[in-house]
């Protein structure tokens, strides 16, 4: 659309701009759109140190007071107007208002990251072409301040022939302007003529020319991205502290959380107490304390340990070593068939593997997406966490290994992230030269400069993340334990609720035991593996409440009745079991949405049980075996 | 694996005998001057979206413990190009030969 013509005609210049209904927030990777989207709508949509966050579009709105409500819609990074990936083109598709259920912008903010302006403002010209409204809006002020550049806004608005705001999106300096713009405030230059869209280089000679003409001085070299990649980078020094890194993460899981967790037990304890005394002896207290305490607390009590998880997580993600990382693990990833890219949404789905599928856009190859998408659910995500925290520190005694710094619990942790991952490097490795073979596609990635992660960011992050925790708490995994406290108490024998083995939640675990015995597993485990289809960690919460039905001694912690359950041997196959099996409703919808049917998501799902089972019960017979 | 075929790079401490003909031959800190893409046009096209543009000014920065992928300083950022991909930019050498302490 935009490559063919040389000379693009744009909508005659006017005083104003009519007032504006529908914002796009348009500009290349990692400017800080979502930054500016978030400032504007209130929202928190995901903002990260690295190109490719947002993957799709994003819609909020925005009160100016006496005016309108405007629809303002954040959008994936693009370097041009030409598409090539699957979040590419989500951007085109909006503003050109072929996207289904998105009003077609009238307005766009252009946001440009000013400490690289030249090359940046080479995007200006095809959008401008667009002959919509615009804003320029030059992000990042305050790092072009403190770096000592400089460039004329008014002059470079004139020679642009669209109003130019200098702004900062994270602090709010500059902002104003942006409303102004928005309200039509704002006078528009008398629009100039823009180079040949499809002449590269003419492109970016005219974007040097404006530059120049804006007497545009660039910052300086950032000289601390300098200094952390020598150390981050560095042959020997490198791998070392990402292997640190990596190590204190699992330590401080066991460890620091260890104290919060406690309080977080007694707290769920005295209050399941409490409301017990509360309430008149009968089914509805034991639904509430045994069902609904015993099932929901005993997931609640991993909340620390999953907000440690997302600090880290955080942390790498804003400071931009992320992407550092993604330079390391590209020649592994290399050797399996994909690409350093791959590897960023990789890494996301040790938070969740749906962001992490979503992530999968930014790979252009479309074998190699899909490879990766198949591959992400053996990532180690958090809701694993509970699940195998509950099962070693239930079976495995707590013993330095290397001093303080690594505990045998921290390491067995560590291993089950390393088998994770080891299936999904040979499942990418078997798919990449069969089904999924493609031609290798080069690896770009543009390496973000380090920037320190604000508090204010970081703690939203964990505060976002406890509300998402807490929301599955209270729906799917609350769901899930008032029925099955439901199943265990029918059919009624004599008036009275039968042995929890012979209700119906104990029937339909008898059935499946046939199957899961020779893993070691009985049938409350096999309850357990069915509710938690529908989320990993529901499995914590059924084991809690069919404990809480059964429990004759009082006191006995989750762990002592796992043990009554499980050998060890069974112990850790039940682990082999979590770490391939696809348990994740939301990850099966996500896959079937992101690949367009019904093929993937069954052969993943049927891939992942196979591999699941066959695992667990080589690992079933080989400990036992050892430990004869 | 059909893997593309590049020439290998010169150990770092030894002097060039000849100027660097690719990306590829670039030692950390050395810049030269992109003169043409060898790629694919789509690929080619992101590169140059991306700063890559014949004519410019390209220095060879950190390296991937091992040495692949590479990051290579062009038009104001740091772009990671693995070693199969930097064997196909093309470098004409640098207009004065002192020019290359300039960044
Ligand atoms: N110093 C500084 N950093 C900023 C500013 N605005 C955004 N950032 C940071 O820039 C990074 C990218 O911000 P995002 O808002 O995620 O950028 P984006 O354009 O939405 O990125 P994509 O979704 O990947 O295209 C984050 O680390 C932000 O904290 C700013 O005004 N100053
Ligand atoms: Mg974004």
């Amino acid at each position: 659309m935009n490559a063919a013509s040389n000379l693009p005609v744009r909508a005659a210049g006017e005083a104003g701009p009519p007032p504006s209904r529908v914002v796009a927030v348009v500009g290349p990777p990692n400017s800080g759109k979502s930054t500016l989207f978030n400032r504007l709508t209130g929202l928190r949509q995901k903002v990260a140190n690295f190109p490719g966050v947002t993957v799709e579009q994003h819609l909020g709105k925005l009160r100016i007071e006496d005016e309108a409500e405007l629809d303002v819609i954040d959008l994936p990074g693009v370097y041009s107007l030409n598409p090539r990936s699957e979040d590419e083109r989500v951007t085109l598709d909006v503003l050109m208002g072929r996207m289904e259920g998105v009003p077609r912008p009238d307005t766009i903010l252009l946001i440009l990251d000013v400490t690289n302006l030249g090359r940046h403002l080479v995007l200006a010209a095809p959008v401008l072409a667009l002959g919509l409204p615009t804003l320029i809006v030059l992000n990042m002020a305050d790092e072009l301040e403190r770096r000592g550049g400089d460039v004329q806004v008014e002059e470079l608005a004139r020679r642009l022939g669209a109003p130019v705001a200098l702004i900062s999106a994270a602090s709010g300096e500059g902002y104003d302007t942006v409303l102004q713009f928005l309200r039509g405030r704002i006078g528009i230059p008398r629009p100039v003529e823009l180079p040949a869209l499809n002449d590269l280089p003419r492109c970016r000679e005219w974007a040097a020319r404006l530059g120049a003409e804006a007497k545009y001085l660039p910052p300086a070299p950032p000289v601390w991205t300098r200094r952390l990649d020598g150390l981050f980078l560095h042959p020997v020094a490198g791998p070392l502290v990402f292997l640190a890194v990596v190590v204190a993460v699992f330590q401080t899981i066991f460890s620091a959380a260890a104290p919060l967790m406690d309080l977080v037990d007694r707290a769920v304890g005295a209050s399941g107490d409490l409301v017990g005394r509360l309430l008149p002896e009968g089914p509805l207290r034991s639904l509430v304390v045994e069902g609904i305490w015993g099932g929901v607390g005993s997931v609640l009590v991993f909340l620390p340990q999953i907000l440690i998880l997302f600090l880290f997580i955080g942390l790498l993600e804003d400071s931009g070593y992320l992407a550092r990382a993604a330079l390391i693990a590209d020649r592994t990833m290399a050797k399996v068939g994909l690409q350093g890219k791959s590897f960023i949404p990789l890494l996301s789905a040790y938070a969740c593997a749906v962001p992490a599928i979503m992530a999968t856009r930014t790979i252009e190859n479309k074998r190699d997406r899909i490879a990766t998408i198949l591959i992400a659910p053996f990532m180690t995500c958090s809701a694993r966490l509970p699940v195998y925290t509950l099962i070693i520190a239930a079976f495995l005694p707590e013993r330095p290994l290397l001093g303080p710094l690594l505990g045998t619990r921290a390491a067995a942790l560590l291993g089950l992230y390393v088998l994770g991952f080891a299936a999904a490097v040979v499942t990418a490795r078997v798919l990449k030269s069969s089904i999924l073979k493609s031609e290798r596609t080069p690896f770009v990635l543009e390496m973000p400069p380090y920037r320190r992660p604000t508090l204010r960011q970081v703690g939203l992050r964990l505060f976002d993340r406890s509300k998402v925790f807490l929301r599955r708490a209270g729906t799917v995994i609350l769901a899930m334990s008032i029925l099955l406290w439901g199943l265990a108490h029918v059919p009624t024998k004599n008036g009275k609720a039968p042995e929890i083995a012979d209700s119906f939640a104990g029937t339909i675990g008898r059935t499946v035991e046939p199957l899961i015995e020779p893993l070691g597993f009985n049938w409350k485990i096999g309850i357990g593996l069915i509710t938690s289809l529908a989320a990993r960690e529901v499995i914590v919460g059924t084991l809690g409440t069919i404990y809480g039905i059964e429990g004759d001694d009082d006191g006995a912690s989750l762990q002592a009745a796992l043990r009554h359950d499980l050998t060890p041997a069974g112990a850790v196959a039940l682990l082999v079991f979590f770490a391939f099996a696809m348990q994740c409703m939301s990850t099966i919808a996500v896959v079937r949405r992101e690949t367009g049917g019904w093929t993937w998501p069954i052969l993943q799902f049927t891939y992942m049980g196979v591999l699941a089972w066959v695992g667990a019960f080589v690992a079933f017979r080989l400990v036992t075996a050892l430990l004869a | 694996m059909a893997e593309i075929e590049f020439h290998r790079s010169p150990a770092p401490d030894m002097p060039h005998t000849r100027p660097p003909a690719t990306l590829l031959d670039l030692r950390k800190g050395e810049e030269a001057i992109l003169d043409r893409i060898d790629l694919p046009d789509d690929v080619s096209l992101r590169l140059m979206e991306l700063g890559f543009l014949p004519g410019s000014r390209v220095a060879a920065s950190f390296r991937a413990p091992g040495g692949d992928p590479r990051v290579f300083r062009v038009d104001g950022t740091e772009v990671a190009l693995r070693c199969e991909t930097a064997a196909r930019l093309h470098l004409r050498p640098l207009p004065k030969p002192d020019a290359a302490s300039a960044t």
